[in-house]
């Protein structure tokens, strides 16, 4: 053991706000718990020392949105033995794969001076359409007590304990009466995975889906009970959809289903 | 406690005494659960005081949705079951099973050691005495013993309810499991509200019911007070939104395994699991086991799960019920016909949760009819019997 030398972890940054990574410095007690196990050789939100590759564990933050994030990626993946995708942003392209919908040059003209200076992709992509991905942890942020789930799994060599189901399972264990049936309250919880210990619906409020799609979500039916019982505008369950994880195939493709709904 | 000879004339205990009873509980080291509105539901939770109770309080109920409305005559339960059931305290969502450490070469494995907690379940309709009965099957009745339930259920002291009001998706009068209380408690009440008082028709079940019941002030019931009781549960039976026809079920539901109606409820299920995690029998855990940070320890934990989850039936090859018509039959089959074979009666006792708290109402007695009806060639069940 004492030959071996400690896994290396660097974090990544791409089209992002950081929030993620701010998890990540959430951990700072559980890190420095193992700072004798881990060496961290690339974080620059932590620390300026860089340390060069390859690196055991590589966290990625972001979307690939530029030219030169799509060639920044495959560099690291190629310096990286155990790639993770963290967040919205790096697992469904985030909020601004909002661009996806629209046309990216208008959106340039409207905020920039000088847009032909603004050097960017038609969309924001995950960066599992880029390079392979070894695991992708959902949440817009990701939950600091998945994180460390993560990493715990990869240093001890087991597979993470990371549920696909959805946020309903958790709310029920944590005994919170459903909101949509007792208040009415349209809630993306039956079509989104579990992560955040249904923290919305615990406060009497709808889930946002910060954590994506759930393994089979099923928005179809769960659009129409919003329209039809619920009595939720069309406009509004597309706007519900597009949000964090509006590049997500299933959310995207219900949502374009009221891509035209005007109230 | 079942083998207990019950004292043939009930008692009347006064709405005014009813605090004794908690008191009495608290006296002989229970923790009182006992229903209480949260969120614009019914839940159990510690109540220590009568006045906790959700007084003046009762419900709407349809498939996908749940109400609370007011009643004017102050009855503390005049309402039907709400989102959570009695396994909360007996069988919890999540508990951590055992710790492991390592310690030199090896490992020490660390026992849980919480004390076993008592608790007195004060508000047991009869669906769900009935519902723990079949945890009692499940994890008491099979080759391995779930220790932790045993404690837990052995130490529980059960005060009963009759229900005066049956919900809009009750069905118990269906299954013949309610809504009069059955044997297995320790004491049960019947709500009497009248223009003359507000009282409860108490029923001794066991001889420490008897004991709890000598700390209350109470007197004989009056043959008139007897009568109500009774007249109050049976005029609930006849109120009961749902029916199920339970003849022939089981070989209803083997013959229906490619029935088409199973794909036509797959595009309505979201595969949510609200339907197991609501369902007062439901039973299933997965173990899970965590590491920390340094690798010095180890944690095993049992976590509730649903046969709607892709991971109930992942092996190597992956989910073996990855379509969603998959996951619904195999709930539905379970509850009403594999469960014959494994346990000897139904997996339902008719509570109606599953209805309710579907997020979009998805009914399993309109489901039943449905593969029924649309059976090519069978015959038409007839109408279940109303009860008398
Ligand atoms: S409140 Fe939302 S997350 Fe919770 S059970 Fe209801 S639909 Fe599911
Ligand atoms: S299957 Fe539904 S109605 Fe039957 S006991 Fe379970 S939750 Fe209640
Ligand atoms: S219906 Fe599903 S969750 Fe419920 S006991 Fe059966 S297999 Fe388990
Ligand atoms: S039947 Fe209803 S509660 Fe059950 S998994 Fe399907 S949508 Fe969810």
């Amino acid at each position: 053991m004492a030959t071996k030398r400690k896994p290396r972890l660097a974090v990544w940054k791409f089209a992002s706000c950081d929030g993620c990574q701010l998890s990540l410095l959430d951990c700072e007690h559980e890190l420095l718990a193992v700072t004798g196990q881990v060496e961290i050789a690339y974080f620059l939100e932590a620390s300026r020392a860089v340390m060069e590759g390859p690196y055991d564990v590589s966290l990625v933050e972001g979307s690939i949105t530029t030219p030169g994030d799509a060639e920044r990626i495959r560099e690291i993946r190629e310096a990286s033995k155990f790639l993770v995708a963290i967040g919205a942003c790096a697992t469904a392209g985030g909020i601004q794969a909002l661009r996806n919908f629209a046309d990216v040059k208008e959106f340039a003209a409207a905020v920039y001076a000088r847009p032909e200076v603004i050097d960017t992709l038609k969309r924001s992509s995950p960066i599992a359409e880029h390079v392979f991905v070894d695991f992708e942890l959902r949440g817009c942020p990701i939950s600091k007590h998945q994180l460390l789930e993560v990493v715990g799994a990869y240093l001890t060599g087991r597979k993470p304990n990371i549920p696909t189901h959805s946020v309903c399972m958790e709310c029920k264990m944590r005994g919170t009466p459903c909101v949509m049936v007792a208040a009415g309250i349209a809630c993306l919880g039956p079509v989104t995975q579990a992560g955040c210990g249904a923290l919305c619906p615990a406060y009497g409020r709808g889930c946002y889906a910060c954590f994506g799609p759930m393994e089979t979500p099923n928005t179809t039916a769960l659009a129409a009970w919003w329209r039809d019982e619920l009595g939720v505008e069309p406009i509004d369950i597309k706007r519900a959809l597009r949000t964090y994880n509006a590049g997500s195939e299933s959310f995207r493709k219900e949502s374009e289903a009221y891509e035209y709904a005007d109230h | 406690m079942a083998d207990y000879e019950q004292l043939d004339t009930p008692s009347v205990v006064l709405r005014a005494d009813l605090q004794r009873l908690f008191d009495s509980l608290h006296a002989r080291g229970y923790e009182t659960i006992a229903p209480r509105v949260e969120n614009g539901a019914i839940i159990y939770d510690e109540v220590t005081s009568v006045d906790a109770l959700p007084a003046g309080w009762t419900d709407e109920q349809e498939g996908g949705f749940y109400r609370l409305e007011g009643r004017d005559d102050g009855a503390l339960f005049g309402y039907t079951v709400g989102p959570q059931s009695w396994k909360r305290y007996l069988s919890p969502p999540i508990r951590r099973l055992w710790q492991a450490r390592k310690n030199g070469d090896g490992f020490e494995i660390v026992h849980e050691d919480a004390p076993t907690p008592h608790y007195a379940l004060i508000g047991v309709r009869a669906c769900e005495l009935h519902a723990i009965h079949h945890l009692d099957d499940v994890y008491l009745g099979g080759s391995t013993i779930d220790a932790d339930y045993q404690q837990r259920r052995e130490a529980a002291f059960i005060v009963a309810v009759n229900c005066g009001k049956a919900g809009n998706t009750c069905f118990c009068a269906s299954l013949g499991t309610g809504p009069a209380v059955g044997p297995g408690y320790d004491l049960a009440l019947t709500e009497l509200v009248t223009e003359r008082e507000h009282a409860f028709v108490v029923t001794v079940g066991s001889e420490r019911g008897a004991d709890v019941l000598a700390d209350v002030p109470h007197r004989p019931a009056a043959p008139g007070e007897i009568d109500l009781a009774e007249a109050i549960v049976a005029e609930a039976a006849r109120h009961m939104g749902r029916t199920l026809e339970t003849t022939g079920l089981k070989e209803l539901l083997y013959r229906s395994f490619e029935h088409p109606h199973w794909d036509e409820v797959a595009e309505r299920c979201l595969t949510c699991g609200n339907c197991t995690m609501v369902c007062p029998t439901c039973f299933c855990f997965t173990v899970e086991d965590t590491t920390d940070l340094t690798g010095q320890s180890a944690e095993r934990w049992r976590r509730a799960d649903s046969c709607f989850t892709t991971a109930f039936t992942f092996i190597t090859s992956g989910s073996q019920r990855a379509s969603a018509k998959a996951r619904y039959r195999q709930w539905l089959t379970h509850k009403l016909a594999t469960w014959q074979d494994q346990f000897d009666s139904l997996g339902c006792v008719g509570c109606g949760r599953c209805i309710t708290w579907c997020p979009v109402g998805i009914d399993l007695t309109a489901e039943v009819a449905a593969l029924r009806a649309e059976e090519i060639g069978q015959p038409q069940p007839e109408a279940v019997l109303e009860m008398a």
